[in-house]
Order: structure tokens, then sequence, then C-alpha cells
């Protein structure tokens, strides 16, 4: 018992101690090269907290939030360039569209279940993706968008890699704030009932489908925030962003971090980006290691690194009393039948 | 000539382009569609064992000189082969997992063929020449030979894998186990050797289509992708785990690209088949022709 109120106390310094290494990184080191990696991780987070909430918490598997991505990047960079908006009402206002087709997708997808949701989401996420690449008109298509201008808010310009730094910093502790808090909320536990089974949420009153759509629109108006804050970051856009390659990689990145659970996303987009950037000296024998890496990973490590790190913890601890916080995250554990179950 | 009778051949040649068109359609989703019923598995890397087919295809034809029908036969045993192999190291010890890992394992497989289609052929674009490059003209309707055996070929296959399931031993344990799982154990059919041979013959499947479809169209290690996609789409629409649903489908999609491409805008082709399953869902949540309420 003694011990568990040291590891709570702990875990209670953790987040703290987190958040100051975090803003000392730029002090820490100067390399823009690593600076770099590091903004582009918490930019990527960002998207994968998001669809940790539909497809971790909710269990309804997304693949379309590339697509989500792109919509979010292509709407900030337009009116950045086009419409020659500010940077505060254009990142308002990417967030927001994206957060409206979102609604429109989810009230038409959600009604599929299982794997015709992920299938269906997945075309979702191509029919986005060809819309950016073929409308060049209004989206130059391939030939990409270029000359965003640098983010400024009233006379400061996020200019310097530091201060893209901390913007990023800043957006990212924000949506993990936000997603701490729906996780423990009423909303967030409704979420994980429908997860289990969507039979049983609906026989306890609970508005299944407009629970998901909730989910959902959160977890791509995460989506547009990052694309939005990625555009203004890279200054370029090409219609690859929202290819489905990279839902592929969000899930890898949410799976080996560990699906539905809050340090997840964090943990597998840096340790899986970083190792990227570590074998890209090995050019094409990258991918020829990587994919029986993730191969090994899902038939080794099925829940993560944060998952099976928490199972075990839970496992030492079992038999004493749990608080209610507790309770919820083992229920999380204990779901077998994770996105994507059986019909 | 009249401007109808133009018109008619034109309407003509969309509507064989769009039968070639939807015969590979129809092989790729036949494979999807036999894991799916057999494993609940979502298969994402079949379209990269259609891209392996065409890349085996063309060394057999290019380094050993092979002629096309063997190198045909060639490639398709391999596949046959890599399938059970998947199915043996990858898929059968995920069964049990959570499904998304399943799902997971599909994209390393998908990531880790085409980087090796990439070390082993380079990125390029290449053709593969087929012996039957002659135009011939039916009706009209000017076509090559290639496309006619394409159609020809895949009509073929679709009978003989329906008599194999329907009229052997062996191919009712498949459509047993896609009927009722606990069923097909309780009369003593070993699942694993099911799900073994369903994979071959979908990746054999696979590698027939891109076999077929490869003189018309170019090799290139990301060649399954869209194809891929597009075969998901139909199995949807077909309803998931159903053989007529997959091969009526892949015809309809064929035909839906061929002719919108013609008369509507060659642009927006490849958005057909996702706008007809955004459409066809919105009306209808089930599919066309579902097997299961969902």
């Amino acid at each position: 018992m003694r011990r568990h109120a040291a590891f709570n106390r702990a875990s209670k310094l953790a987040v703290p101690v987190l958040l100051l290494l975090a803003a000392a990184i730029p002090w820490l080191t100067s390399n823009p090269y690593y600076l770099d990696i590091v903004v582009k991780v918490f930019i990527w987070t960002i998207v994968v907290n998001g669809m940790n909430i539909i497809a971790g918490y909710t269990g309804q598997l997304s693949l379309a939030h590339a697509g989500f991505f792109g919509i979010g990047a292509y709407t900030f960079g337009l009116l950045m360039t086009k419409a020659a908006m500010p940077f505060l009402p254009s990142l308002v206002i990417a967030v927001l569209v994206t957060g409206l087709v979102g609604s429109v997708a989810g009230m038409i997808s959600l009604r599929l279940k299982g794997h015709y949701f992920a299938i269906f989401s997945l075309c979702v996420g191509v029919v986005l993706l060809l819309v950016i690449e073929k409308w060049e008109s209004l989206t130059e298509g391939v030939r990409g968008l270029l000359g965003i201008p640098i983010p400024k808010i009233g006379s400061f310009e996020f200019a310097s890699m530091t201060s893209q730094y901390y913007l990023m910093l800043f957006f990212l502790v924000l949506t993990m704030f936000v997603n701490h808090r729906i996780i423990h909320s009423l909303v967030g536990r409704t979420f994980i009932a429908i997860r289990h089974s969507e039979e049983l949420a609906e026989a306890l009153g609970i508005n299944v489908m407009r629970n998901k759509i909730i989910a959902f629109v959160h977890s791509t108006v995460l989506a547009g925030l990052a694309g939005a804050l990625y555009a203004g970051y890279i200054r370029f856009l090409g219609p690859d962003i929202a290819s489905v390659e990279h839902s592929f990689d969000m899930l890898l990145y949410l799976l080996v971090g560990g699906i539905g659970t809050l340090w997840g996303p964090l943990v597998g987009t840096a340790l899986v980006m970083i190792l990227m950037q570590w074998l890209q000296s090995w050019q094409e024998y990258r991918m020829i290691i990587f994919g029986p890496v993730l191969v090994l990973l899902v038939l080794f490590l099925p829940y993560g690194i944060i998952g099976t790190l928490t199972r075990l913890m839970h496992k030492r601890r079992l038999g004493q009393p749990l608080t209610q916080k507790q309770a919820v995250e083992r229920s999380v554990l204990h779901d077998q039948s994770l996105a994507g179950g059986g019909e | 000539m009249p401007l109808g009778v133009m018109e008619m051949e034109l309407f003509f040649q969309q509507i064989v382009n769009g039968l070639v068109l939807g015969s590979i359609y129809s092989l790729v989703a036949l494979g999807i569609t036999l894991i799916y019923g057999i494993m609940q598995l979502p298969n994402f890397a079949h379209g990269h064992l259609y891209m392996l087919g065409a890349y085996l295809t063309l060394w057999m034809m290019t380094i050993y000189g092979f002629r096309y029908w063997t190198a045909i036969l060639v490639s398709v045993a391999a596949l046959f082969l890599i399938g059970m192999l998947l199915e043996r190291l990858v898929f059968r010890p995920l069964h049990n997992a959570p499904h998304i890992n399943s799902m997971i394992a599909a994209v390393g497989v998908m990531l880790f063929l085409e980087a090796v289609a990439r070390k082993l052929w380079g990125s390029d674009y290449r053709r593969l020449d087929s012996p039957y490059g002659e135009v011939i003209s039916v009706f009209g309707v000017t076509i090559t030979q290639q496309r006619v055996i394409i159609i020809v070929a895949a009509i073929i296959l679709m009978i003989g894998l329906n008599l194999f399931l329907k009229r052997t031993v062996i191919g009712s344990t498949i459509e047993a186990m896609a009927q009722n799982r606990e069923g097909a154990f309780l009369v003593g059919i070993d699942a694993n050797k099911v799900s073994l041979l369903t994979f071959g013959i979908a990746a054999g499947l696979a590698a027939a289509a891109a076999s077929l479809a490869a003189p018309i169209n170019l090799v290139y290690p990301s060649m399954g992708a869209m194809v891929n996609l597009k075969a998901f789409v139909i199995i949807v629409l077909g309803g998931m785990g159903s053989i007529p649903g997959a091969v009526i489908g892949g015809y309809i999609l064929g035909l839906a690209e061929s002719i919108s491409g013609t008369y509507i805008n060659s642009e927006y082709k490849d958005l057909v088949a996702f706008v007809i399953l955004i459409l066809i869902l919105t009306v209808k949540p089930t599919g066309l022709f579902a097997k299961e309420a969902r």
C-alpha cells in the first residue's frame, strides 16, 4: 500500500517534470536538425491523439485522418496565401472547416460498424486526397501550394525554430490536457462503454450515434489543427500529405505507443519517428527492416509500449482496492476487442 | 459515317474497356473476399501481392526468357506459396488478437513488399510486352487481343474457382468455413489448412489478374495501392465475404469507371469508385448484396 502511495506521488510529479524538460529542450540543444524532428513529432502526436479518441477509446478505427489533416493544412494554407488572412483567424477557420467536414463524414460513415467503418473511412480519406490533388484551380494540385507566410501573432513572427517549437509545444500540451479531461469525464466513459458494446451502451440509455459523432468530430478537429500547424511550419503543401500512407503511419504510431492510453500517442510517435530518422541513412533498406519489425511488434507487443507497461503495473497491484479512476483505466486495458472488432 | 453510329461505337468501346477493367477488379476483389470470409481479416496487403505477381511475370519473361503463359504460371505458383507463407508466419498467429493488430500487420507486410520491389526492380515504370498486341475488330469495335484474353481468362478463372468451391471436397471445406466456422469445426474441418489454402488461392488470383493486366498498364512498385482500395470498395458494396458480390461489384465498377471517364471527366476517373460507395452507403447503409445484417 505504501509503495502504491509512493507511486502515486511519483506519477503526480511526472507531468511537471516532463513539461519542464520539454520547455528546456531548445536550451539543451541548438541543433536545428534535432529541433525539427521534435517539432514534427509534436505535430504528428496531435493528430494521433485525435485518432486515439475515435479508434482507441470509442473503438471506431478511422483511416481517414490523413485526409482531415490535409483539409486542415490546405484550408489554412489557402487562407494565408490566397485570402491573405492573418495567422490566428486562419488557424481557427481551418480547424472549424475540418470539424464541419468531419461531422458530415461522421454522420454518413458512423452508421457502419467494425471493418465496414474502417474500410469506408479509408475511402473517405482517398476521396479527400483526390479532391485536393485534382482541384487544381484551388489547391494548385501536384504543383503544390507555395509561399505560405510565416505565422504571426500581433507583431511577433514565429520565424525562428525555437518560437515554432514553443508554438507546437503549446498546442500539444493543450491537446493532451483536453484529451485527459475528456477521458476522465462522463463523456470519456461513454466512449469506452461504446467500445465495449454498442448494444449494451444503447441499453443503458446512451445515444450511441451522437457520442460516436462527438468523438469523430473531436478527432478530426485535432487532425485539422495539426494540419494547419504543419502548413504554418513547413510553409509548402503538396497533396501527398493527405495520402493514405499517412493514415497508416498514424495508426502505426498509435499502436506502437499503446492504443487507448493517454501517453501512447506521444511515446509511439516520438519513438517511431526518431527510429525512422536514425534509419534514414539506410535508404531503401529502411522499409525492408521496418515492415517486419512492425509485424513482430503486433505479434509480441500487441498493446504497445504504454499499454504493456500499465498492464504489468496493474498485475503487480492486483488485489488492492481500486480507485474509480483506476477502475476506468483497467476496464480500458481489459478490453480485448479494440477498434475494428467483430460484428 | 453518321454521328449516331460513331456514338454507338464509342459506347461499345467503353463497354469493352469496362469489362476489361471489371475483370481485373473482380479477380482481385475475389481474393480479398475469400480471405475475409475465412479469417475476418481485411488484407490491406493484397494489392501488393498483385504488384508482386506482375513483377514476377515480368522477371520471368525478361531474365529467363520464359514465354508469356509459362511466366504467368510460374508467377501464380510463386504467389500461391508466398500467400501461404504470409498466412502461416503473420496472420495465423494473430488470429485471436484484436482485429486492429492484423490490419497493422497487413500494413507491415505492405511496406515490406513495396520496399523489396523497389530494391529488386527499381522505382521505374516498366512495360510488359505481351505477344498479343494485335488489334482485332469485332462489330466495328477495335480491341487488342490482350483485352479479349483478359476478359476470357477472367471468366475461365471464375468458373474454375466456382467449380473448385462447389464440386471438390477440399473446395467445399472453404465454403463450409466461410458459412459457419463452428459448424465446420464440428464436422472435423482443419481450420488452419483451410486458411492456408485460402490465402494461397487468393494470392494466386491476384498474381493472375496482375499478369493479365500488366501488358495494358504499367508495372511499378506502388501499382497495387489503387487496385487494392477499389477492390475494398467493391467488397464493401458487394458484402464482405460474398463471392457473387465481388464478381458483380467488380464488373459494375469497371463499367462505371470506363463510361464516366468518357462522358464526364477522365481527370476524376479514380474518384468514381469512392463516390459510388459513399452515395450507395448513404442511401443504403447495408450495401447492395449484404450477406449479413450489420
